[in-house]
């Protein structure tokens, strides 16, 4: 892969992760411990928001944020293995014994 | 059938399946005991290492220890569960790239220094050992309660089994024994909850009947009301409101995400699957198996604290259910008549409460509470017995491939031959199932206090270490090692100072910014990479072969040739 490409690759890379922890830290930190006494004044069902939140809404949202992330790492592998002809022929190597 | 007769079924029929894989994977290479030869597809990769990660504690206590902590007890949720997206989005796919066996072989090659390695070793060896004793510890609870064979025995069975499929089939065997685990223990955890959310909310949904109303049987109204109710009327915390200050929370839930995404026992697991996007697909699959059982969590503590305020409070003593007499003799739960009116007093205020329930027995008793079945009161320890035997084993081969691979071959010995390196492997991990095995008989007094702080020095040690080495190119040997040392040895000694040398002082008062010692993980990480980024301004670049190290872990594509 060309020396600017890689760079690019990776600055998407960066973006893709920084976007999603910052959600990750959003729902967390945020909303489940920093503004959890707030949200409890609103109320889904039975739950208060804030203790929905910290105890499952955010258990739901971390799995939600690993399959987004599959699914853009995905995409930005697929952007850049058509610009570089060694990508795709590594796939065998591993199966290869150990030294 | 009795339960104990059910007990003997589930357990004997579960031990036999670990036993036949084990002999069915026999591990013959090097590769194949400590990757299973990279060859686990992704499902199955996620399925052990959910197994591999909830542990005895995850499965018998987390639900009791929430049930008494309301919503306190949400750091254990979010904190072991949002550790795994730090894990999939900071770790496990450049690691996977990598291409390596053990963390101490990351460290000690991305840091180009056989110091670096040591310390790894050091690290993943200590985290490893406090942990596994927990684990043993567990089974023969499990053993002695429900089995009612002698702690000591249970302990040894327990030890047996691991023996059988960690030695003979290393991590393959592991692995393919951690999936079946996986199935039992999730199945041993769903049933009952089912049942419970079926009997008291008509909604066979654990995670809806949470937030449901109660049937009319069970008094009508919404659950968490009813509880917030009960715990107001006998002077218990409110169940949805917080005791401990945000701050403490926020530290504690930290420390336990770093410390998940800082285990090594965790973090080897995605070298065994073939390539980045199946570790990138792994880490998916193993959240959403992690997830059925903590969201679940938090429904099944409502469920056994409501239902044991209403079975027990304000009734006469000659009159309580038989659950509580089988218990009583285990002494995890106990009733002292204080006001001699011959009914049980079950209040927040500790004069004149008359009724001491262990956290424990929220989820081993939890069925027969509820009047279930007998078979579904007997798959609870199936269940407990899969989650303490499969992180066990997880544990005990970092064990191994730290004494084996990163010390002998990579350290003193590096001639030895991949025949001899197997051996060594095998002696390992036999020693360590020996002294695991022995900590579970002759547990310390503060083993069970000290697994929780193995995560604080995970988090402190492993996690901005290998963090920086991956999205920090210039970090070089000086910086990681001071780091990891600083982060280690203040964790190490907070931890130490507060639970065995002064204990009296272990109170929000006597606490550094007021973070408990559970907490104190966060601010080690936060030291290590200080330090680290302060050593690095000060000392030279690293090689320039390790920058393109780097480089090459950060492209896209497959994994790199193991070296």
């Amino acid at each position: 892969m060309p020396e600017n490409s890689a760079h690019s690759y990776w600055k998407g890379n960066l973006k893709i992760v920084l976007s999603l922890l910052s959600v990750w830290f959003f729902i967390s930190f945020v909303c489940g411990i920093l503004l959890v006494d707030f949200l409890d004044t609103f109320r889904i069902g039975g739950f208060k928001l804030g203790f929905w939140i910290a105890q499952q809404g955010s258990i739901f949202v971390f799995v939600v944020l690993i399959y987004v992330y599959i699914k853009l790492m995905d995409n930005l592998d697929a952007k850049y293995s058509d610009s570089t002809s060694e990508g795709s022929q590594n796939d065998a190597h591993h199966k290869g014994g150990v030294e | 059938m009795s339960v104990q007769i059910w007990t003997f079924v589930f357990v004997i029929l579960s031990f036999s399946l670990y036993i036949g894989i084990a002999i069915w994977s026999r591990a013959s290479s090097t590769n194949e005991f400590y990757v299973a030869g990279g060859g686990v597809p992704p499902l199955a990769n996620g399925m052990a290492t959910a197994a591999d990660w909830m542990s005895a504690a995850s499965f018998i206590s987390m639900a009791g220890l929430i049930s008494f902590l309301g919503r306190d007890g949400t750091f254990y949720l979010m904190g072991w569960t949002g550790g795994y997206v730090l894990l999939a989005l900071l770790l496990a796919p450049y690691l996977r790239k990598f291409g390596k066996f053990t963390v101490p072989d990351f460290i000690g090659d991305r840091y180009y220094s056989q110091y670096a390695r040591m310390i790894a070793v050091f690290c993943a060896i200590v985290i490893s050992f406090v942990y596994v004793c927990g684990q043993m510890q567990g089974a023969g609870i499990v053993f002695s309660r429900f089995l009612e064979v002698d702690l000591t025995i249970g302990v040894l069975i327990g030890m047996t089994i691991v023996f059988f499929y960690a030695v003979m089939g290393g991590m393959k065997g592991i692995t393919y024994t951690q999936v079946a685990q996986y199935c039992v223990l999730i199945f041993a955890f769903m049933v009952p909850a089912i049942f419970i959310s079926l009997l008291m909310t008509d909604n066979p949904i654990p995670q809806l009947g949470f937030g449901s109303q109660l049937t009319e049987e069970f008094g009508g109204g919404y659950l968490l009301d009813r509880l917030d109710g009960l715990s107001t009327e006998l002077g218990f915390a409110v169940y949805t409101e917080g005791q401990k200050t945000t701050q403490d929370v926020f530290f504690i839930t930290a420390a336990l995400m770093f410390g998940t995404a800082g285990l090594p026992h965790v973090i080897i697991r995605f070298f065994t699957v073939p390539n980045v996007r199946d570790a990138r697909r792994s880490a998916g699959f193993a959240l959403v198996f992690i997830a059925i059982l903590y969201t679940t969590a938090p429904a099944v503590a409502a469920f056994a604290r409501t239902n044991l305020i209403d079975t027990v409070h304000n009734i006469e003593y000659s009159e309580v259910p038989e659950w509580f007499t089988t218990w009583e003799t285990t002494n995890l739960i106990a009733f002292t008549d204080k006001n001699n009116d011959g009914r049980i007093q079950y209040v927040g205020d500790p004069q004149r409460n008359e009724l001491e329930v262990n956290r424990d027995i929220m989820v081993l008793a939890n069925p027969e509470i509820a009047g279930l079945p007998n078979w579904v009161v007997a798959l609870v320890a199936a269940g407990g017995l899969a989650a303490a035997l499969s992180t066990a084993a997880g544990l005990l081969l970092v064990i191994s491939t730290s004494v084996s691979h990163d010390f002998l071959k990579r350290g003193l010995m590096p001639g030895i031959s991949e025949q001899q390196e197997l051996l060594f492997a095998r002696i390992a991990i036999f020693v360590a199932v020996l002294i695991a095995g022995y900590y579970g008989i002759n547990p310390p007094a503060y083993v069970a206090q000290v697994v929780a702080f193995a995560f604080g020095l995970a988090a402190a040690s492993f996690f901005p270490a290998i963090v920086l080495g991956i999205f920090n190119k210039r970090m070089n040997k000086e910086g990681a090692i001071a780091g990891m040392i600083c982060g280690f040895v203040f964790t190490a000694g907070y931890i130490i100072f507060f639970k065995l040398i002064n204990p009296e002082a272990d109170n929000a008062d006597g606490w550094l910014l007021g973070i408990s010692p559970e907490g104190i993980g966060t601010l080690g990480t936060l030291i290590n990479l200080l330090v680290a980024l302060t050593v690095k301004r000060f000392t030279d670049d690293p090689p320039s072969e390790v920058q393109t190290l780097v480089e090459t872990i950060r492209l896209p594509g497959e994994a790199m040739e193991h070296h």
